[in-house]
């Protein structure tokens, strides 16, 4: 418990050591606020469904450059075997890294309220659907940032685990759209109407937060952990 | 202290340790010597429980290391190849992190932390960033942080490489000292280090141990007696080559070849563990020769190593 903490701590930090974080951050609420406002402006309405429609393409791109970091250069620079070498759990590393990643996108979300408060402030819209989406948005967050860091621990090369971790993320999101479903054996369909990320979010999104979703993603953050615990293992196997 | 019973490493069809067995008794200081790639650096990653052996067992402390690999950890210090360290963290920040790792008290850790900026001379870096820190630095850094739960057992790998002569020099003195009360495994290239340092040394190569035993012993049993070397005025150095070989005394000479001015310089090995200078001294009198230079040198490690991996030498 005590060495979770410490990691978590240790990788929070070293978020705001270099500017990379304030780069993150900027980035992100510029281009949530320009989108948003466009939206705002063009069809005259305070409401939040458009911001958090494109919320979950924003993250597709922000989280996984906010992960792919934590194992790669570990590998990169051999400081992993530093690392499992000090009396630590595999899981308890594998858990202060997420976590670590997790605080990190609640602070940059919460520094988005800006965009709820502005809305509240001109169209008076109703809190709840507000406070949902953001619920929604934090759950969809945790994971992408568990398939992140764990791409980012298949490899020495941030460049290639941002790409992957974009690509299976993307993959996992659309994989219950329609058009994927459509062309898909009828057998399969409601199994890929379940996995897909994306569906889940919808409802969330509109301020419905069920119980079912809940679960749902928290089960994806269980499974890619559990994945990371097996790849950091990995080393023993050879 | 360290128990080792048949340990092998594959990875895949390379054999990186093969069957290597040995003990370490505490507060030994024990030097791993060994060419590229023989297995040092793995067999050091097993002993610290980063990867497991494919093949036998291995205890510290009586603990077994697969079993309770955690146990293990705690009992170790670990410097790793070529020291890798955060490179984003202040040098204290980093001891504090690796400190707060190994359990030790907030209030602890500050008394520890000074101890080890005062042992390793970090005094003039200890707000820096890791980043900035130059290959020797970095390199006191690592053994820092493997000494800061004043471990038993410090494991050390190639802990002077990187380093200028003068902070060689210390850390062969700071090594000597915590050799005193703890025991401590370190792998070098550098033969002159393993003489200065090391109670006991194992020649690793292609994954085996080829031999242990003290530095003086390892000189003493497998060096190839005496070497001679001589330097005469001579026209055919072939022929005085020749001559030296018929002689009952000599196993093996080598005539160097280039001759400047007349001058050849001859290798000779003797049969015998000494007395082979005055040999070839009397040798070249009879056979009115004009010594130039006449030099003997005890077979040293240095010897030794060759003569046990020359293998890997020639390969080179
Ligand atoms: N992770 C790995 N995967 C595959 N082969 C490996 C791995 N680690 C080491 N080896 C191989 O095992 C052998 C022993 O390597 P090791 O690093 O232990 O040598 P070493 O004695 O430390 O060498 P050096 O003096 O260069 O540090 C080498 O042939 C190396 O290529
Ligand atoms: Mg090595």
């Amino acid at each position: 418990m005590n060495n979770i903490w410490t990691i978590l701590r240790k990788e929070f930090r070293s978020y705001f050591d270099s500017p990379v974080a304030y780069i993150y951050i900027t980035f992100f609420l510029v281009l949530s606020s320009w989108l948003f406002m466009r939206g705002f402006f063009l069809v005259g309405q305070a409401s939040m469904r458009g911001f958090f429609g494109i919320l979950p393409w924003l993250l597709l791109f922000f989280v996984p450059a906010v992960t792919m970091r934590l194992w790669a250069e570990e590998k990169k620079l051999g400081t992993i075997e530093l690392l499992m070498t000090l009396p630590v759990r595999d899981h308890e590393v594998v858990l202060g890294k997420f976590l670590a990643s997790f605080f990190f996108l609640v602070v940059t979300m919460a520094l988005s309220f800006s965009i709820p408060l502005m809305t509240a402030l001109l169209g008076n819209p109703d809190a709840g659907p507000v406070l949902g989406g953001y619920f929604g948005a934090v759950l969809l967050g945790a994971a992408y940032l568990a398939i992140g860091l764990f791409v980012s621990s298949l490899t020495e090369n941030q460049i290639i685990a941002f790409i992957i971790a974009v690509t299976l993320t993307f993959l996992l999101f659309i994989v219950g759209e329609e058009f994927v479903v459509y062309s898909a054996p009828s057998a399969l369909v409601p199994i890929l109407k379940f996995l897909g990320m994306g569906a889940h979010f919808d409802s969330i999104g509109r301020g419905v937060v069920d119980s079912r979703d809940v679960i749902y993603y928290l089960s994806v953050v269980g499974f890619f952990l559990y994945l990371n615990v097996r790849a950091v293992e990995s080393r023993k196997w050879k | 202290m360290i128990e080792v019973r048949h340990l092998s490493k594959h990875f895949g069809r390379t054999v990186a340790v093969n069957d290597v067995s040995f003990d370490v008794s505490r507060g030994e200081v024990l030097g791993f010597l060994g060419p590229n790639g023989a297995g040092k650096s793995t067999t050091m990653r097993i002993l610290t429980g980063y990867i497991p052996p494919t093949s036998g067992r291995a205890s510290v402390a009586g603990i077994d290391l697969v079993e309770d690999s955690l146990a293990v950890r705690r009992r170790i210090g670990y410097l790793p190849e070529s020291a890798p360290l955060y490179g984003d963290m202040e040098v204290v920040e980093f001891l504090r992190f690796v400190a707060e790792i190994r359990g030790i008290s907030p209030g602890e850790t500050r008394e520890r932390i000074a101890r080890m900026v005062k042992r390793c001379g970090l005094d003039s870096v200890i707000g820096r960033s890791i980043h900035h820190l130059s290959k020797g630095y970095r390199q006191r850094v690592g053994i820092a942080q493997a000494m800061i739960h004043d471990p038993d057992l410090l494991i050390l790998d190639e802990p002077t490489s990187g380093l200028d002569p003068n902070q060689i020099i210390e850390i062969r003195e700071l090594i000597r000292e915590l050799g005193r009360e703890k025991t401590v495994i370190l792998s070098t290239h550098i033969l002159p280090e393993v003489s200065a340092t090391c109670d006991r040394v194992l020649i690793i190569d292609e994954g085996a141990i080829v031999a242990s035993g003290s530095p003086q012993e390892l000189s003493a049993s497998h060096g190839s007696g005496e070497g001679v070397t001589i330097t005469v005025r001579s026209s055919d150095p072939a022929g005085c080559g020749d001559l030296l070989r018929a002689a009952p005394f000599v196993s093996e000479v080598s005539v160097a070849d280039g001759s400047a001015d007349g001058l050849v310089s001859i290798e000779i090995f003797g049969t015998e563990q000494s007395g082979l200078g005055e040999e070839v001294f009397r040798f070249a009198v009879a056979n009115n020769w004009t010594l130039a230079e006449l030099r003997t040198e005890k077979a040293s490690l240095e010897d030794v190593f060759r003569s046990l991996t020359r293998k890997e030498a020639s390969v080179e």
